[in-house]
């Protein structure tokens, strides 16, 4: 473990995040007066445990919850149920107001999938970076330009960055600011929700080595959301793979990659595209349709589209078990593939 | 080749920006050329801030305030060049498609052709199914908000094929999506644009994805094109930055080495330095290199890359 940051930061943490029996949900309002007729299940019954300097990585198809998971983990999100907490200090907590301290807030930082969205249009590069770090009074000596400089150098921009406006960057750069503008508050817990997607490879290559080295140098622990299975691998201790809101399988990122244990991990696995691979869309593709959120199946969540399922499956939930720490919901996890 | 004729062709982009209160306009892309065809798919790669998004703007004369066309030349065939419909686009980032007060499905209905309208509920329904929605009905009726990244790409992909366009140019229109949907997605457009001979842009940073459905190819850095031609050449890459591009590529093999990114940085708008625009990071940059722009020489089928070192032979002292 890293020894404690120079002041004026706080040291790192002891206490692991842990994410207990959460859900989120969004209300589905139709008709004339806005009745709630329903809702998205984004999130189901998660539980997880990030601990200090640990990096899961959390992957699943378009829409499977991801980004609502990492909002909730933030404290944008309310719960529907189950409740998040660092050690014995709970953070939030289903059908409660959110308690977080400023202090609190400034420990787990999200960086935003949308950049654009993400990123307040009237401010310069320089003010977008360093807006944190004054509030929380964590200049240290340091002018907000020296600051800013300094941060933006981390993630590959130049001085001249420095007093742009977010609409003067190409997509990849303002995705940078937005990871150094976490960064400047040494969080302990970062979600970064798919960082490096809008990067090219040897950015990418710069960005996740940056943030290897920050959680090397300080103990920095993330839920490092994507899509690329090799990314995830390389960044990641465990990985997570939700599928219609649920986590289907979590175990060490290189088990679940080189011995996956669910159907769908598989499905995903055989569909990662290769250079030099087959041409023209010859790669596996599961077949079936990504269900609804909102009117999820009965049974295993994944047994509409599954080569596997039997009986049992369409009527039983298959709980999250395993041993060495490779969980797996499914009921014919044991049978050979 | 037997390519029949580009339905657009871009020669020799040079696009210049001027900040508010600079003196004078900086370069953005430079040298800049290629082809579309009906029924072949383009891919355009490179580094962050290289002008992938703002050649594609220029096709569509959708350059952001202060940027122009300096010189060059877009042709292209008749009726074509109007955004939104013979030309569309998916943009890179949702904010700038979809508008955050409307719902998704009318969106949609107001990018069809007229011919279009008259059924428009049974289209709107099958293209959203086309781009990998199984609850049609509860995305049309959300607010781009309600939406999941990925989702919201494909909704914007919905809206770009709903003016049944000649040319599609799709910004990193897959960057959100889990490996399952981006396949089908990558399967549908391909599809498109065999049947429906649609011409294709497809803005990436993913070689697999490039190497999985794109025809051509063309690599661009610090704003100029350094390697083009069909997508094979990813096999035996001339250009030094392709290479490394290639090496920085994150593998899933267990015994995958540590991520090789390209030492140093790409230079800043402005700030492009003099010679080949590569040669600060390059390992086998020579001397004359800091001083001559490299320009693109032409080797087999197509093969073009703009390189001192890695030239092809000019065709008078090459084997017949
Ligand atoms: N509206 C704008 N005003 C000023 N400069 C801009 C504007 N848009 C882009 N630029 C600059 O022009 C250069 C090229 O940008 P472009 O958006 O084409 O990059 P890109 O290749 O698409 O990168 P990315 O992969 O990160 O999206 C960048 O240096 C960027 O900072
Ligand atoms: N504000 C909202 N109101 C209603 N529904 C929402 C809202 N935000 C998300 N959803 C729904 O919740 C589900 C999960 O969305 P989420 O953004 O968490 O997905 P994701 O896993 O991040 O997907 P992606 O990989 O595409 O970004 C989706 O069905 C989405 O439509
Ligand atoms: S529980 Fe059944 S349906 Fe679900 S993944 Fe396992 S085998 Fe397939
Ligand atoms: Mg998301
Ligand atoms: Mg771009």
């Amino acid at each position: 473990m890293a020894p404690a940051a120079p002041s004026p930061y706080p040291a790192a943490p002891a206490d692991a995040l842990a994410i207990e029996r959460v859900s989120v949900r969004y209300p589905i309002r139709r008709g004339v007066f806005a009745r709630v007729r329903g809702a998205v299940h984004a999130v189901e019954d998660v539980t997880l445990r990030l601990a200090p300097g640990e990096t899961i990585g959390l992957a699943g198809e378009s829409g499977c919850g991801k980004t609502t998971l990492g909002r909730a983990v933030a404290g944008l999100e309310p719960l529907a149920a189950g409740r998040i907490a660092i050690g014995d200090r709970t953070l939030s907590e289903a059908g409660r107001p959110l308690r977080r301290t400023r202090a609190d807030r400034r420990r787990i930082q999200m960086v935003f999938q949308d950049p654009l969205a993400a990123l307040n249009p009237r401010l310069t590069a320089c003010d977008l970076v360093t807006e944190g770090l004054a509030e929380h009074g964590l200049l240290g000596g340091e002018t907000r330009e020296e600051a800013a400089a300094r941060l933006l150098a981390e993630v590959g921009l130049g001085q001249d960055a420095l007093w742009k406006y977010p609409f003067e960057f190409s997509g990849g750069q303002r995705q940078r600011i937005c990871i150094a503008r976490a960064m400047a508050l040494r969080p302990d817990w970062v979600v970064c929700d798919e960082v490096a997607s809008a990067l090219d490879v040897s950015v990418q290559a710069q960005v996740i080595n940056l943030l290897t080295d920050l959680k090397a140098r300080h103990g920095v622990s993330y839920l490092m959301i994507g899509h690329d299975l090799g990314v995830l691998r390389h960044v990641s201790d465990r990985m997570a793979v939700m599928y219609l809101g649920r986590i289907v399988e979590l175990g060490p990122a290189d088990a679940v990659v080189d011995r996956p244990l669910h159907p769908y991990t598989r499905a995903l696995l055989a569909a990662v595209p290769v250079p030099g691979g087959p041409r023209g869309t010859a790669r596996k593709v599961l077949r079936g349709e990504p269900p609804s959120a909102a009117n999820p199946p009965p049974g295993c969540p994944f047994h509409p589209r599954c080569p596997l399922a039997r009986g049992e499956c369409r009527r039983a939930m298959p709980g999250l078990a395993g041993d060495a720490g490779h969980l797996v919901a499914c009921h014919r996890a044991g049978d050979a593939p | 080749m037997t390519a029949p004729a580009p339905v657009l062709s871009a020669r020799d982009l040079r696009i210049v920006y001027r900040a508010p209160g600079a003196a004078a306009p900086v370069p953005v892309v430079e040298d800049v050329s290629f082809d579309l065809h009906p029924g072949r798919m383009l891919a355009l790669v490179g580094e962050s801030g290289c002008g992938k998004s703002v050649t594609a703007a220029a096709l569509g004369g959708l350059l952001p305030r202060g940027m122009e066309l300096a010189s060059g030349r877009i042709d292209a065939a008749p009726g074509v060049l109007r955004a939104g419909r013979g030309l569309a686009y998916v943009f890179q980032d949702p904010g700038e498609c979809l508008d955050p007060v409307f719902r998704v499905g009318r969106q949609i209905v107001e990018a069809m052709p007229p011919a279009d309208r008259r059924h428009s509920a049974d289209r709107l329904r099958a293209l959203l199914v086309q781009v990998g929605f199984h609850d049609p009905d509860r995305v049309a009726r959300s607010y781009p908000h309600q939406l999941s990244g990925g989702m919201q790409q494909r909704a914007m992909l919905a809206m770009a094929l709903a003016g049944r366009p000649r040319i599609l140019v799709a910004d990193e229109p897959t960057t959100a999506l889990d490996v399952t949907v981006q396949a089908r997605l990558l399967r549908l457009l391909a599809d498109l644009q065999r049947s429906g001979n649609l011409a294709v842009l497809l803005i990436t940073h993913n070689l697999g994805v490039v190497a999985e459905v794109a025809d051509d190819l063309l690599v661009m850095y610090a704003g100029r094109a350094v390697e083009s031609g069909p997508v094979s050449l990813l096999s035996s890459p001339r250009h030094p930055y392709v290479e490394g591009l290639l090496r920085a590529l994150p593998r899933l093999a267990p015994d995958a080495p540590p991520l090789e990114g390209i030492p140093g940085q790409v230079p800043a708008l402005g700030r492009r330095p003099a010679g080949c625009p590569f040669h600060p990071r390059c390992p086998l940059a020579r001397p004359g290199c800091a001083t001559a722009v490299p320009h693109p020489t032409r080797g087999p089928a197509g093969h073009t890359v703009a390189c001192h070192v890695r030239a092809f032979p000019s065709p008078s002292e090459s084997t017949p």
